[in-house]
């Protein structure tokens, strides 16, 4: 009998140990953010005192030696590479996901699943040697002299062009998750009023929703506006508002990863930095939000 | 107006057709572009030396140290992240499986977690270096990457987890068990599989990134020996010797490039072998 009264202390004890861990784990999983954003904060405090934020997110002069520090040109070419990506990808995202549910069979999507899985996990460095092998080629010495432009090839297009790929998993899965959840009764409702297939896809479909397709799509900028390594790669690096998409730009993520060296030498540099860090994080958390709001308010209606 | 109709579900039947192929078509593309370029400058040199002296210049030489390096950072970074995300997957799906908006938060925060860029976290992990007062290391590496993979991991074993059902549980709690034995002897025991796939999920997301250890890690030309001493990444390695003029240092990024692609696709293949025979076993 004492042996078991023990062993139930025993295993009493243990469960209070390991739910104490487990909900410490919560605890420091909740806070993470926060310890992120004012860590940053209190990196960027120097920069922000000395010149003020509008200075800072709107003056296109950067001379970091200088003490000048204007983020402009950096936001200007992230929305640039961001959008031209969206643009590109949308419509093969769409049309492919409209295919993978409505038309194709489940062994199609079944087939298809590992090769999306493939694109998603392919690193974002690959993607960028694979730009600098064929997109950056393909702009500079095929496309420009087309059109009669003059380029090396990294540009934001040819930015633009590989992040278009490296979002395509990634909104595919999302809008492919969205449109399961689409009641088969209504399609079958539309279907029988003599609508055809298409005419039913257009409006049921993608009306029904359009709030979660929006949704990833916010999802799928937030992703694009933080992507470093593969933009930097062919992109061109050069501090200068772009005029065209065949012009250079310098993204965000791009300013923070090139200048790393440099940067501990200067305090206000490496301030400015943590600056450029913490207004990414600040600019994908809000698309976040946003997007996820969407989502949640869809969930709500279905 | 009739044929306008029949011509636009024409149109778009075959635009429809037209992108799903080309997904596939652009994968291969990716792939093929890749393999050719590293594939001649692949050697057994590259995968069992580690860089000699003039290595940069094109001499002789490997890439042993980024190889080692990546898998001991990945591998080090999985398993911190683990003791961090098996808990947490856990409690939010036993502990507090009847908060229902307390999960919605937490959902949340993790989502979000997700979305921050790599970057974000590489300078978070640079600052926090700063702070602990640690040098680029292994160690700083390490604890970056869990923290940036960590949400991948606990939101994969999470989606698993879900979906065991609530009477498998609650017959264990109607005998009696702790919430410590149910997570551990039934919850995870059932799931297994599914954590495994988490886990190299999020080690197949460690290995590729460069953003987070750009800040954080350094690198070098040895093997590290312990966790104080910076070491070399498979990813940074491409990206650093693409940057060198010198062509023979150019083509060992892209043979650098196609063992960095292998790794990958073996991790993507066995996550997909284990998601077939976790299917295969599942109770429910």
């Amino acid at each position: 009998m004492a042996t078991t009264i023990t062993y139930y202390k025993l295993r009493k004890i243990k469960d209070r140990i390991v739910s104490g861990w487990v909900k410490t784990m919560v605890g420091l999983v909740l806070l993470l953010p926060v310890v992120i954003a004012i860590s940053l904060l209190s990196k960027s405090w120097l920069i922000l005192g000395h010149s003020g934020l509008s200075e800072l997110l709107f003056s296109s002069v950067w001379r970091p030696l200088a003490g000048e520090f204007g983020f402009w040109p950096f936001i200007i070419s992230s929305v640039w590479v961001t959008f031209l990506g969206l643009i590109f990808t949308a419509p093969i995202c769409l049309l492919s996901a409209i295919y993978l549910t409505q038309y194709g069979s489940k062994r199609l999507l079944g087939m298809m699943q590992p090769v999306i899985d493939i694109l998603a996990g392919i690193p974002s460095v690959i993607y960028g040697v694979w730009g600098i092998l064929l997109i950056v080629p393909a702009v500079g010495s095929f496309l420009a002299p087309l059109l009669g432009i003059e380029t090396s090839g990294f540009s934001i297009l040819a930015g633009g062009f590989v992040l278009a790929v490296m979002l395509i998993p990634f909104i595919l899965n999302i809008l492919i998750e969205i449109f399961r959840t689409v009641p088969r009764d209504l399609f079958e409702a539309s279907l029988s009023l003599g609508a055809s297939k298409w005419h039913t896809i257009k409006h049921v479909l993608l009306g029904k929703t359009f709030p979660g397709i929006i949704s990833a799509f916010g999802l799928g900028l937030s992703r694009a506006f933080g992507e470093t390594i593969a933009v930097l790669m062919v992109v061109g690096n050069v501090v200068a508002i772009p005029k065209t998409i065949f012009d250079p730009g310098y993204p965000l993520p791009a300013l923070i990863a090139n200048n790393y060296g440099e940067m501990l030498s200067i305090p206000m540099f490496d301030s400015a930095l943590m600056f450029a860090a913490l207004l990414l994080m600040a600019i994908v958390i809000l698309f976040n939000i946003f997007s996820r709001w969407a989502i949640i308010h869809f969930e709500k209606k279905q | 107006m009739m044929w306008w109709r029949k011509f636009e579900e024409r149109l778009f039947y075959v635009l429809m057709i037209f992108s799903t192929a080309s997904l596939v078509i652009l994968l291969l593309v990716i792939l093929l572009s890749i393999f050719l370029k590293g594939v001649p400058y692949l050697s057994w040199e590259m995968v069992s030396q580690t860089p000699k002296g003039g290595y940069y210049f094109g001499r002789e030489g490997g890439i042993l140290n980024a190889i080692v390096g990546s898998l001991y950072l990945s591998a080090g970074a999985v398993f911190l992240a683990l003791v961090f995300s098996l808990p947490l997957a856990l409690a939010m799906n036993i502990h507090m499986r009847t908060y229902k908006r307390t999960l919605h938060v937490i959902r949340f925060v993790l989502d979000l977690l997700w979305g921050i860029p790599s970057i974000v976290y590489g300078a978070f992990g640079f600052t926090l270096m700063i702070y602990l007062g640690i040098k680029a290391s292994l160690l700083a590496g390490i604890i970056t990457v869990a923290i940036f993979i960590l949400p991948i991991m606990v939101r994969a074993m999470d989606e698993v987890m879900k979906n065991v059902p609530v009477t498998l549980l609650e017959s264990a709690f109607s005998l009696g068990s702790t919430r410590t034995e149910v997570a551990f002897k039934v919850m995870l025991r059932q799931t297994l599989p599914g954590i495994i796939t988490a886990v190299l999920l999020a080690f197949g997301r460690g290995i590729g990134d460069v953003a987070s250890v750009l800040f954080t890690t350094g690198y070098t030309d040895n093997i590290p020996t312990s966790l104080f001493q910076q070491t070399a990444t498979l990813p940074l390695a491409v990206f650093f010797q693409l940057g060198s003029p010198i062509p023979e240092v150019q083509n060992r990024a892209y043979a650098a490039a196609v063992i960095l692609t292998l790794i990958i696709l073996i991790i993507s293949i066995a996550t997909r072998l284990l998601g077939r025979g976790y299917n295969k076993t599942r109770i429910n």
